[in-house]
């Protein structure tokens, strides 16, 4: 019976190939956008928050709890060598190391700066932070070295020194008292962030906690996880392994830069109002064409029904047309959504004015989209899903039927 | 241009696969005024002739001259020119347009010559008083009978004063009643306006009013008399 | 021959009926039409404000439309890289230079400490009177005073500093930075007023002070590290630029916004491109249910049609009389899509809150309250695009009406 219902649906969509046609090409249109855009989107969105993160910030830190908000030298985690050791012993990760941060006016010959010194873990920072990669003159610290320091490339300008040359720094310890010191720079870094290269200094952890009094303290324990999907299992972990939550607060990146999900957030939802005009006028199309296909078959629909068919199942007929089409719509727009994607994702895809954006997003200047299930399916999807809907008026019509009445339209 | 002449016009159609004949060499001449029949049964060609000497159809070979023009020689633009300003058509349904009124759509043929607003108000009502459909001009083709239709279709025809008015079973889907008022319409108009009337039929009632009857069957003209 | 005008009437009122055949399709069709060219033109009107906005606070923070300054001073904006305040002459050339207004900036990298706290900012020594036209800034001050003369003696700071070197209005702190010969010099001030910015990182790194103050801090007196121009307009500054080149005395360099800050520029170039494949994916999206519409609608009319080429009507006034039906619906589908877009925008002109996203859009560089800015250009673009694509993609069913042949078309069934 099924069978029979099937084919007259199909024969129907081609009584007006045209019609039919032009309908499914409307969703074609439409899904191949959206699978490229959504492949676009999502592939950027990972990438994104990947660079953003892995510069500097990694995936989650340790840090007193008052001092995400106030950075302040007093607010430190004490022993954070032994802490830190024992976190890679718990978590099994290598990819964590500590870190301490202070502000002090640094000279060279010729020019000073106010700038924040960072104290790094040499072993373990090139495990966290991408930025020990990005020498781009000299070279990183040497574990347990003392008087040597790595700045960034404008930094390295601003101060009007290079490799090889002397900076003076003072600031104050934790302890308020005096904290100077003379280094060597043995390598500068060049991330392409001018925020980066502009603010950033680094020394041995070992050389920063004797100079600026931390007295083995530090502020901060950055863990990189090996996906990004893992953050939550590992900041629930140890979140319960703290002992002392009054000492020390475990942040996600999400804590730690704010700006980054809102700002993809923001960029989702410019981009679904965009989709959903597309989605609408999809469902407007079919709504139309679906509208008069029924209307045109009044007469026959009137003799249907006066042979004893039941207005239902007119109805799961149209519906069933509707479907068929959809279908059509949805695979071949997948089809050409994906190929497209997929000769991109090899070819890559840039506009102008891309450059520019990438660099202060973090993002390479080609972007190279993704597939996955999701992005070829989700636009797709609820494509498929207005369409449907639309044509549930055209469908619910028929319940308004009378035989004989019918049979007289024109 | 008054007069029609075909000479041996030939035209072949393809229906499915069949390749079907639908004028065989015909010979014809009509003068102007006359009130000439085309009788014959469904695929005798009558239909085909009518449309060839109405520049609706091209002949695949063969003369058709009315008056000086040879309508078997002039492109598309130039036939629509010869109809527009030389014959009127009544088709057997469908001659109005749905979304104009009674009086717009005799109005219609004028406002493509050209003819200024007054005057074509004027020779509209003057038109539709004479085919009997005084009150009723502004009323749409949907709310008029199928004999009042055909009566605008006619007034139409007649309004831009053509030369030849060519009707293809204009009595077909009328009851008796109506086609014999439809009949009469056309010999008063015939003989008051001195238009030649070339009406194709196989409704034996028709025949009856024509002065000249001719019959084809399978393309040729088997007889041609006058009545 | 015949009158055009005549028939031009006449195809009118045909396309005008003929629409109105069947209400509904002609109804949801326009529906679609006005819900796309709304979306056309609010879609537009919210992406420019948001770029807008990203704009002015990039070029407040730049600061300026165009800047002057000496060459090396980009490449290390510091003390040794000043330039001389403008003579007389100068000032005449830049005062000539018509409805442009310029102020002298000092700005420095230095470093101020408060009791407790010690942190780096950007010194910036502010013409008085001018500032507010260059930075806005006296307009966001939220506490105290902005600074009131060229040898104020008070330092005005951002909120965020504020608290991060725990100090506030009425205390003091002390400013150090270096002379042109390296050496340290610093100075006490008194914090007399507290501002807050759009983008709150600047808070951080911002402090104002007197100008004449600071040429004394820093011994450079008579010297300023750049001057800055405003124009009316950011879009529209090439006279301006054009007039200004033509008076720059050597050894000064001058930049427009678009020059200094790359994102920026990038950003403004690429609005006109976005809004314009906007407009022509939509109308894409349009396109198929338009043609099939004036296709269903030929169809339906196959016989009419071979009627009307019967009574001698020539095939390209057919054509007309079909495109004609096209754009009648084109144009009651924009007016409507107009009008929709005038209404929702309005009431949003205060500005919507978006401060849920507010780091998120600081990081775009854009404020946390979204202004739609609806300008003409982009509304006659889309109207523009849709009616001449729309004929466009009208022609091919309309050609293919007229070319149906009588005989065939009046014996349609």
């Amino acid at each position: 019976m099924s069978n029979v219902v099937l084919r007259m649906a199909w024969r129907n969509l081609w009584r007006h190939w045209r019609r039919t046609w032009l309908t499914i090409g409307a969703m074609i249109f439409s899904n191949t956008l959206l699978v490229f855009s959504i492949s676009l989107q999502f592939g950027s969105y990972d990438m994104m928050i990947d660079n953003s993160l892995q510069a500097f910030t990694g995936h989650i830190q340790l840090q007193h709890p008052a001092y995400l908000d106030e950075q302040k030298m007093r607010y430190a985690l004490d022993d954070i060598d032994a802490r830190a050791q024992s976190l890679r012993r718990d978590l099994g990760l290598e990819t964590i190391s500590a870190r301490a941060a202070g502000f002090a006016l640094a000279s060279s010959k010729d020019r000073s700066f106010g700038l924040q010194i960072l104290g790094v873990d040499a072993r373990h920072e090139p495990l966290v932070s991408t930025l020990p990669a990005l020498i781009s003159s000299g070279r990183y610290l040497r574990p347990g070295a003392r008087e040597e320091i790595v700045i960034g490339a404008v930094l390295a300008r601003n101060l009007k020194v290079d490799v090889g040359g002397e900076l003076t720094f003072l600031g104050s310890g934790m302890d308020d008292s005096f904290a100077a010191g003379v280094v060597k720079v043995v390598g500068i870094f060049e991330s392409g962030s001018s925020d980066l290269d502009r603010a950033v200094a680094q020394v041995n952890l070992g050389y920063f906690q004797e100079t600026f009094a931390m007295r083995g303290a530090g502020h901060s324990i950055v863990i990189r996880a090996p996906h990004i999907d893992d953050v939550e299992r590992l900041v629930t972990q140890l979140r319960a392994n703290i002992d002392d939550p009054a000492a020390v607060a475990v942040r996600d990146w999400d804590e730690l830069q704010p700006g980054l999900r809102q700002a993809i957030r923001a960029d989702m939802a410019s981009a679904w109002f965009m989709y959903s005009v597309l989605i609408v006028l999809v469902a407007f199309s079919v709504l139309n064409t679906q509208l008069m296909s029924v209307l045109e078959r009044t007469r026959e629909f009137g003799t249907m029904m006066a042979l004893g068919l039941k207005p239902a199942r007119l109805a799961r007929l149209v519906m069933l047309e509707t479907s068929l089409m959809t279908l059509i719509g949805l695979a071949l727009g997948i089809a050409l959504g994906a190929a497209i994607t997929a000769w991109l994702s090899v070819v890559g895809f840039s506009y102008p004015g891309m450059e520019e954006m990438a660099e202060k997003f973090n993002l390479p200047d080609r972007m190279y989209p993704a597939i996955s299930l999701l992005s070829l399916s989700l636009g797709p999807g609820i494509v498929a899903i207005g369409s449907l809907l639309a044509a549930i008026y055209p469908a619910l019509r028929l319940n308004l039927l009378q035989p004989i009445e019918a049979m007289r339209a024109v | 241009m008054t007069a029609i002449h075909c000479h041996q016009l030939c035209k072949t159609f393809r229906q499915g696969d069949e390749i079907v004949t639908g004028l065989d060499h015909v010979d014809l001449d009509i003068a102007a005024g006359e009130f000439v029949c085309l009788s014959g049964p469904s695929g005798s060609g009558k239909t085909t002739l009518l449309n060839a000497i109405g520049g609706l159809d091209t002949p695949d070979s063969g003369e058709i001259r009315m008056g000086d023009i040879r309508i078997d020689q002039l492109e598309r633009g130039a036939l629509a020119d010869v109809r527009l300003h030389h014959i009127g058509f009544v088709f057997q349904a469908y001659n109005l347009i749905p979304v104009l009124s009674a009086r717009e759509n005799v109005e219609f043929v004028m406002q493509v010559q050209g003819v200024p607003a007054r005057e074509r108000a004027q020779k509209a009502r003057a038109i539709l008083a004479e085919v009997g459909l005084d009150g009723l001009e502004d009323r749409r083709p949907a709310q008029l009978s199928g004999g009042q239709q055909q009566r605008v279709a006619v007034a139409r025809a007649i309004v831009s004063q053509p030369d030849l008015v060519l009707a293809d079973e204009p009595t077909a889907n009328l009851d008796s009643v109506a086609s014999k008022h439809l009949m009469g319409l056309f010999v008063e108009l015939n003989s008051n306006h001195h238009v030649t009337f070339v009406i194709a039929t196989h409704d034996k009632r028709v025949m009856s009013y024509a002065r000249r009857l001719i019959r084809m069957q399978d393309g040729r003209i088997v007889s041609d008399e006058a009545q | 021959m015949a009158s055009p005008h005549l028939h031009f009437i006449t195809l009118l009122t045909l396309s005008w009926r003929n629409l109105w055949r069947n209400k509904r399709r002609t109804a949801i069709m326009l529906g679609a039409i006005s819900v796309g060219v709304w979306a056309m033109i609010f879609m537009t009107a919210l992406m420019r404000g948001m770029v807008d906005d990203m704009i002015n606070q990039g070029i407040r923070n730049l600061p300026g439309h165009i800047q002057l300054q000496n060459p090396s001073y980009l490449d290390d904006p510091s003390v040794t890289n000043s330039i001389a305040a403008p003579d007389d002459e100068l000032r005449a050339a830049l005062d000539g230079l018509g409805a442009a207004r310029w102020a002298t900036r000092i700005k420095v990298p230095a470093v101020i400490a408060s009791e407790r706290e010690t942190r780096g900012v950007n010194l910036i020594g502010v013409d008085a009177d001018a500032e507010s036209d260059i930075s806005g800034l006296p307009q966001h001050i939220s506490e105290g005073r902005f600074i009131e003369s060229d040898d104020d003696g008070g330092i005005v700071i951002g909120a965020r500093l504020a608290e991060h070197l725990e100090t506030r209005l009425g205390k003091r702190v002390v400013v150090m930075s270096q002379d042109p010969d390296n050496n340290i010099s610093e100075r006490g001030f008194r914090v007399v007023g507290i501002y807050r910015a759009k983008l709150p990182e600047l808070e951080e790194f911002n402090v104002y002070a007197g100008r004449d103050t600071l040429q004394q801090l820093l011994g450079i007196e008579g010297r300023v590290s750049q001057i800055i121009i405003m124009g009316d307009d950011y879009r529209d500054l090439e006279t301006l630029y054009q007039r200004l080149l033509a008076v720059l005395p050597d050894g000064l360099q001058a930049r427009a916004w678009y020059q200094v800050d790359r994102y920026l520029a990038a950003m403004y170039n690429m609005m006109d491109g976005f809004v314009l494949v906007w407009i022509v994916i939509i109308f894409l999206a349009l396109s198929f249910g338009l043609v099939n519409t004036l296709v269903m609608a030929i169809f339906e009319r196959v016989r009419e049609i071979g009627l009307i080429q019967a009574l001698g009507m020539r095939p390209a006034l057919i054509v007309y009389q079909i495109l004609l039906e096209s754009l009648l619906l084109l144009l009651i589908g924009l007016a409507a899509g107009n009008l929709l877009a005038l209404i929702s925008i309005q009431p949003m002109q205060d500005g919507v809150d978006v401060s849920v996203v507010a780091e998120g859009m600081a990081m775009m560089g854009a404020g946390s309250v979204l202004y739609p800015k609806l300008i003409l250009s982009d509304m006659l673009l889309a109207n523009v695009v849709v009616i001449l694509l729309g004929i466009l993609t009208s022609i091919l069913p309309a050609w293919r009406a007229a070319q149906l042949d009588p005989v065939r078309a009046l014996n349609t069934t």
